[in-house]
């Protein structure tokens, strides 16, 4: 056991973990700053009403669909995908600790590990948006502008 | 007032709630919820999926600095985080079920109770007596650094910790709050793990439980991009700046004043929960 954990040792594993989660963060923040910058800018004057609770249109809650909305350059689409990186650090650090356990041939930490981690991506690509598809549409600001502007 | 005005104000907000949470140890999540559903009027599905948010991103930032002293347990960490993130799951599920007000009122209850038992003084350590044999098969026992060098302990009630980490998930998940007392609580009393270790351990443990349930509540649409962007954003830097005035503020009085609000903001979600006023 030693000598399998020389390969790669706990206090190591922890100081690469800990870097990996902090440079997730950073990113993340980043990313969601940079939306914050362009949604501002589109929304910034419209009123406010977080109030009623209607659910995120259905493309700002899937992976795919906020990828196409950051990719487009919409402000909201870029915070949802700055959020997505943001939840995937944890899951991310989870996975490389699985590699490391791996590398130690600590196989019992390996499968708890990757019990943890199926938990974890089943609910980022499990759940559905409230409501489903039946929802109308409706502009949420204001000023007539709609998520699909971002 | 306008979406501007609105996200400097939530932003400020948060900075003062990652300051504060960071200064006394305590957790910016237990204020945000409230700040959102109680100043701000948000739906409190909306201030929970946002507060979760930034729970990773406090917990994640910050868990770099706990590594680096060999105290934290990967181990017993990831074991007990399979109860913590089913938890999750299952709280973020029962979210869905549970109606608004009776979550505030949840809320308020649970942020009661952690507030007694963490004034609460620790009881002592016991010394060892015989290994756990689940502790030992799953190698959960180890060693800390201390002044006298490496001290080893072991690690006890295995079953129980683990039902205590599902049920610290389940809050996470329904609350959107870290839970880390609560897990330092269950690590501390009822599995006699040192408290530093318990500590440092949590941390890492918080971030992954709030990515199981905030994993459901984007899917779900619960987390709003307009909320959570000041939310993140607000209360890591609030957190950073704590972390750096943490050696010269007496964090005794902090605490006493974060408790006293604590209990005002607890009591607030009990009676707007009961009288339907969310």
């Amino acid at each position: 056991m030693a000598q399998a954990e020389a390969v790669w040792p706990d206090e190591q594993m922890e100081q690469v973990v800990g870097n990996l989660l902090r440079i997730g963060v950073i990113l993340a923040a980043t990313v969601v700053f940079c939306g914050g910058i362009l949604y501002l800018v589109r929304h910034g004057a419209a009123a406010a009403d977080h109030q009623t609770f209607h659910g995120e249109p259905e493309d700002l809650c899937r992976p795919g669909g906020i990828i196409g909305n950051a990719l487009a350059f919409r402000g909201r689409g870029l915070i949802q995908l700055g959020l997505l990186l943001l939840i995937a650090t944890p899951v991310a650090r989870v996975a490389f600790t699985a590699f490391a356990f791996a590398r130690q041939k600590d196989w019992t930490y390996l499968v708890i590990t990757l019990m943890v981690l199926s938990v974890l991506l089943f609910s980022l690509f499990y759940g559905q948006p409230e409501g489903g598809l039946e929802r109308p549409a409706r502009p949420p600001f204001s000023d007539g502008t709609s998520n699909r502007r971002g | 007032m306008s979406v501007a005005t609105f996200t400097l104000l939530l932003g400020t907000g948060a900075v003062v709630a990652g300051f504060l949470g960071s200064l006394t140890g305590l957790g910016g999540g237990v204020v945000i919820v409230p700040l959102l559903a109680l100043v701000f009027g948000v739906d409190i599905r909306y201030a929970v999926g946002a507060s979760l948010v930034s729970v990773i991103a406090t917990s994640s930032g910050a868990a770099a600095a706990y590594v680096r002293e060999g105290y934290s347990n990967i181990r017993i960490g990831m074991f007990l985080e399979i109860a913590t993130t089913l938890g999750a799951l299952a709280g973020a599920f029962a979210a869905a079920l549970i109606s608004p007000s009776a979550i505030a009122v949840v809320f308020g209850l649970v942020l009661l109770v952690s507030a007694y038992l963490s004034s609460r003084p620790r009881g002592e350590q016991a010394d060892d007596e015989s290994p756990d044999p689940l502790a030992r098969r799953l190698r959960l026992d180890g060693t800390f650094p201390t002044p006298e060098g490496k001290t080893a302990y072991h690690v006890r009630r295995v079953p129980l910790g683990f039902g205590l980490m599902f049920l610290a998930g389940i809050l996470s998940g329904l609350l959107g709050i870290g839970s880390g007392a609560f897990k330092v609580l269950a690590m501390d009393q009822a599995m006699r793990i040192p408290f530093k270790v318990s500590t440092t351990t949590s941390n890492f443990m918080i971030g992954v439980t709030a990515a199981a349930s905030a994993g459901i509540y984007l899917s779900r649409g619960y987390i709003d991009p307009g909320l959570a962007m000041p939310v993140m954003l607000g209360v890591l830097l609030g957190s950073s700046l704590g972390t750096r005035v943490l050696v010269r503020v007496p964090t005794r009085h902090l605490r006493f004043v974060f408790s006293l609000v604590i209990l005002a903001l607890a009591a607030e979600m009990i009676y707007k929960g009961i009288t339907g006023g969310l």
